[in-house]
């Protein structure tokens, strides 16, 4: 294909791309070096008989004006970047100065925002991605010894909670699980504690986020890895049998080697969603407990009537981060890969 | 073919098998649950006293005469207008389908087509694209689109979600293109065809598996989109998602969850109907990244 055809063929896409992809980011970057104007204040002296007043007062029109001037507000470097709500350097060295013990530190540092959501977002990927891989693939073997006329409707049934946006997959759990629901008056029940509610406690609130992250993502594996195993050479796994290769053997020497593209495949992905956790906690209005760095992006964004773009903007800047080391290893793969296919 | 080679049943096959009912069980239970006490009153369905009233309906007998009741539907989409937030969906899901197919396609062929190391670039580059997260660009579009005064109207967020649909469209299509054999359309070049007259009758015409499968998750994506949704658009122009989200925090006071419950049914309906109609088409689109690698 000429270079001319290609650019108007790829054209629209790159241009949609660049405009609401890459500039965004840039955007986000621009505006996370800016704070907002403070409020214009106004100092008046009021004379009267018993000597002078000076009152201090907010000039809301100058307030006004000035922010609509300049509605980036003003220039501040990397300063969000540092302050409390973020990477917090002073915060962390205090506690690290003043804590007697490893747990002390640690329990100051994870009630920094950023710190706190930045653990939530990693515990909650890093058990997520591997109990996803490892259900899925045994769900996946369990379908395929299924007589033929149930596969179809095991996986019809297994579609919904991934096909349903996270929302609404986790509204419908959180009224099971809520203290009146059936799971969690059950629970109250057997427990006998009226008052146990597992939005009470940060174990609690973790587990129920990370059961629901299990619950929406197992379908995508247990898919991925069904279609795999439709592909793995028959003679390959007879050959085994007849070397006296038990059931087990055959699944661990044959059959994942066979899926390792696929396991990479699933990997990545999973690792890519679950670094974005975010409408779960909506939905579970689990903000108290358990904060992850795309809530309290979209929380900065919705203070209502005053949006915190600089505060927003700079997390939004460490989380891609946080997603381009994610993604480093996988990138290196795909590159050595492509070069060796000599190009 | 992995089949099974004997058809003796031992202990790990019927804990295998167990799983899979267990697995089966946890996936449909939630949802059967919510659609037959979406008909219930509330006080059925968060029942404290007995679970077994939200199957029978005992509170909703006594309190409306009988054991079904679509209070909650009514109050959802005639009272709480959920139906105006359901055609903004529908003209959001619409335009964002068309377009973002019609981009991804003439894309998708040009990257399958071109041996250039560029088209390698920009498919990682829309790898990386697919990993940022939406909350991140977000906050990039905000205060922009505040400035120009493009906020709030739903051509901008179609825009949008065609946009951050285009890396997902764009892998898809790439590989799927790469299915069809390059002898069909350099023929047609031979011929006489100029590269989009090739496209448009020779390729256009053999393309619509890939196109209806690659369509199936753009409008998943458009459909369940919560995030751009509830943040750029005005309140008049929601859609389903961000609607749901805010009457969360007013039917809850008001003691009218049941509206929110009928509302989480009624979006969950149409999908249903998906899955059934292309369980196929979905399957084979879940693993279409995967097996190009």
């Amino acid at each position: 294909m000429k270079h001319r055809t290609f650019f108007w063929f790829i054209l629209p896409t790159l241009t949609a791309m660049i405009l609401f992809i890459a500039l965004p980011i840039v955007s986000a970057f621009v505006q996370s070096l800016f704070v907002q104007h403070e409020q214009v204040l106004v100092v008046s002296k009021s004379c009267g008989p018993f000597g002078c007043n000076e009152t201090t007062s907010i000039d809301l029109k100058a307030t006004e004006k000035l922010r609509q001037g300049e509605p980036l507000g003003k220039f501040n470097g990397l300063g969000t970047y540092l302050n409390r709500s973020h990477l917090a350097f002073s915060e962390v060295g205090n506690a690290w100065a003043n804590s007697e013990t490893l747990t002390d530190f640690w329990d100051e540092v994870l009630n920094l925002p950023f710190y706190g959501a930045l653990t939530f977002t990693l515990t909650y990927t890093a058990v997520v991605t591997p109990v996803v891989l490892i259900l899925g693939l045994a769900i996946a073997i369990g379908v395929n010894g299924l007589p033929n006329l149930m596969k179809g409707p095991s996986i019809f049934v297994s579609l919904l909670p991934f096909l349903v946006t996270p929302l609404v997959g986790s509204l419908i759990l959180f009224w099971m699980v809520d203290g009146d629901g059936i799971i969690g008056a059950t629970i109250q029940l057997v427990f006998n504690d009226p008052n146990l509610s597992l939005k009470a406690s940060t174990a609690l609130t973790w587990t129920m986020l990370i059961v629901y992250g299990i619950w929406h993502t197992l379908p995508f594996s247990f898919i991925v890895f069904y279609a795999g195993l439709q592909t793995v050479p028959f003679d390959t796994l007879e050959a085994a049998q007849i070397d006296g290769a038990t059931k087990w053997q055959r699944i661990i020497y044959v059959v994942v080697p066979h899926l390792v593209p696929l396991i990479s495949f699933v990997t990545l992905m999973l690792l890519m969603d679950n670094f974005r956790v975010f409408e779960p906690i909506v939905s579970f209005s689990a903000e108290a407990h358990a904060r992850s760095l795309s809530w309290i992006i979209f929380n900065d964004l919705r203070e209502s009537g005053n949006p915190l773009y600089g505060s927003a903007g700079a997390t939004s800047m460490l989380t891609i981060i946080g997603v381009a080391f994610l993604l480093t290893p996988v990138l290196l793969r795909t590159w050595r890969d492509f070069k060796l296919k000599g190009h | 073919m992995y089949t099974k080679t004997n058809s003796r049943i031992t202990i790990t096959k019927s804990l295998s098998f167990a799983l899979v009912g267990l697995w089966l069980f946890v996936a449909a239970f939630p949802f059967a649950w919510t659609f037959w006490g979406s008909f219930k009153v509330q006080s059925d369905f968060f029942s404290k006293a007995n679970w077994m009233y939200a199957i029978w309906g005992t509170n909703t007998i006594n309190e409306t005469g009988d054991a079904f009741t679509g209070n909650g539907y009514y109050g959802a989409w005639v009272i709480q207008s959920f139906w105006k937030n359901f055609l903004n969906s529908g003209i959001v899901v619409f335009f964002t389908v068309i377009i973002s197919l019609t981009f991804g396609t003439l894309g998708g062929y040009a990257l399958a087509r071109s041996g250039f190391r560029y088209a390698f670039w920009i498919l990682m580059a829309a790898l990386v694209f697919r990993a940022m997260p939406h909350i991140t660009l977000v906050s990039g579009y905000l205060l922009p689109f505040f400035e120009w005064n493009i906020w709030g109207h739903l051509p901008t967020t179609i825009i949008v979600l065609v946009a951050m649909n285009q890396p997902f469209t764009l892998w898809m299509l790439h590989s799927f293109f790469l299915n069809i054999p390059k002898d069909m359309d350099e023929s047609a070049m031979v011929d006489g065809c100029t590269r989009f007259q090739a496209f448009r009758y020779v390729i256009v015409p053999v393309m619509w598996p890939g196109v209806i499968t690659t369509g199936l998750f753009s409008f998943l994506l458009a459909y369940n989109d919560f995030t751009v949704t509830a943040m750029l658009l005005s309140e008049e122009n929601e859609t389903i998602i961000p609607a749901i989200n805010s009457f969360l925090g007013t039917t809850q006071v008001e003691g009218k969850v049941m509206y929110a419950v009928a509302a989480v049914v009624s979006v969950t309906a149409p999908l249903l109907l998906l899955i059934l109609f292309f369980q196929r088409q979905i399957v084979s689109g879940l693993t279409a990244g995967a097996v190009k690698g």
